[in-house]
């Protein structure tokens, strides 16, 4: 790998290549039919892991960098989110 | 826009954040609030290690790292630099409680000193968590931390009010689960012609030993319980912006946290007055209406 001198990074945001999703032992799985559309699942995720479908409006999970904390779920007004063994 | 909010994000995922990890939250309300048009310099700290692991970047914005010490004094340059080009680019120092209580804060006192116009955020998770959960400045009474195994016996350094006795236009605390306030917090800071500071509350899953998922809740309890206040200090005055109705017992925060799990009933005492003695020194600053 070539290193640049002085360490530039020039391609901004370029972390987005490296998916997070391994990270995870629970993942969160919406229940489109309880979301409100709140939007709490999407200010608190720390990865960027939910996105808004741009007709609905409604959220989901982006599964190649959600880690599975599980704060989505924790913090759902409307218990739209549960956190479900990855194994299964 | 949601909860009033860009939703442009300026922090890409694929970051080293541990899950459930609030420094990316907290850095994307105020990148948000900040704009594109904003530098941002990292002291060393988990922010600055999990968002660069060469040749890798989490951010879209112009971003420099420092030393633990000298985050402030590279902004000042680069704030000089901005200044003489006539531009009006957001300056953003991001650093952790070590980088600003302990061995940031001679820089800071400089730059706040000279007047430049730059924010300075900490992001205060009360220990060296980056090198192995070491006690620092910012440790509250009767914590756990690696260095303390009995817990911390003094009290935390009041770094907000050393920062506002240097009479520059805005200090203010915040908290994640208070967004809103926040980013409202970030845009203020940024509307002074000089320098700003904001301390943000940031707990630590594997340091303060809780579960991932309960960071928000944590964060919410830690205002509702009175152990993190949420103030301003514009111009010198001070201003609670929450002032909880019921304190709830701090108790039912200390037990959600391992790093607490060692107390006495006096120690809860200890803790309890340390919070009620913070409260009323900031209401009577408040009452007083005098500057700091």
């Amino acid at each position: 790998m070539k290193h640049n001198k002085g360490a530039v990074i020039t391609e901004p945001g370029n972390s987005a290549e490296k998916p997070t999703g391994g990270w995870r032992d629970k993942r969160p799985v919406v229940n489109t039919g309880l979301c409100n559309m709140c939007g709490k699942c999407w200010m608190f995720c720390p990865d960027n892991a939910i996105k808004k479908e741009p007709k609905s409006g409604k959220f989901y999970i982006d599964y190649n960098y959600c880690k599975g904390c599980g704060i989505c779920a924790e913090e759902c007004p409307f218990s739209a989110i549960k956190m479900e063994d990855e194994t299964k | 826009m949601i909860y009033g909010m860009p939703e442009e994000e300026y922090i890409a995922p694929g970051h080293g954040a541990c899950a459930g990890c609030p420094l990316p939250i907290i850095t994307r309300i105020i990148t948000k609030a900040s704009g594109e048009d904003t530098i941002i310099v990292n002291a060393t700290s988990c922010l600055e290690v999990v968002t660069s692991p060469y040749p890798h970047t989490s951010w879209k914005l112009p971003w420099v790292h420092t030393a633990f010490e000298n985050s402030a004094a590279v902004a000042s340059g680069i704030e000089a630099a901005v200044k003489k080009s006539g531009k009006k680019t957001n300056i953003l120092v991001f650093a952790g409680d070590g980088g600003t209580f302990d061995i940031g804060l001679q820089a800071l006192s400089g730059m706040l000193e000279r007047g430049h116009r730059i924010c300075f955020v900490c992001f205060d998770n009360e220990a060296y968590m980056n090198t192995g959960v070491q006690r620092s400045g910012a440790t509250p009474l009767h914590a756990w931390t690696t260095t303390t195994p009995l817990g911390k016996k003094e009290r935390k350094k009041p770094v907000a009010e050393i920062i506002a006795s240097h009479h520059i236009p805005y200090v203010a605390s915040a908290n994640p689960a208070y967004h809103k306030d926040l980013y409202d917090k970030v845009k203020k800071a940024l509307s002074f012609d000089g320098p700003s500071f904001i301390h943000v509350y940031s707990p630590c899953v594997p340091g303060w030993k809780y579960e991932s998922r309960k960071t928000i809740h944590i964060c919410r309890l830690a205002v509702e319980t009175g152990a993190w206040m949420l103030y301003e200090i514009e111009n010198g005055f001070v201003k609670i912006n929450r002032t909880p109705e019921k304190r709830i017992p701090v108790e039912e925060y200390l037990k959600t946290q391992k790093r607490f799990s060692h107390l006495s009933k006096k120690d809860i005492e200890d803790i309890e007055n340390d919070i009620e003695d913070s409260w009323q020194r900031m209401k009577n600053l408040e009452k007083a209406k005098a500057r700091i």
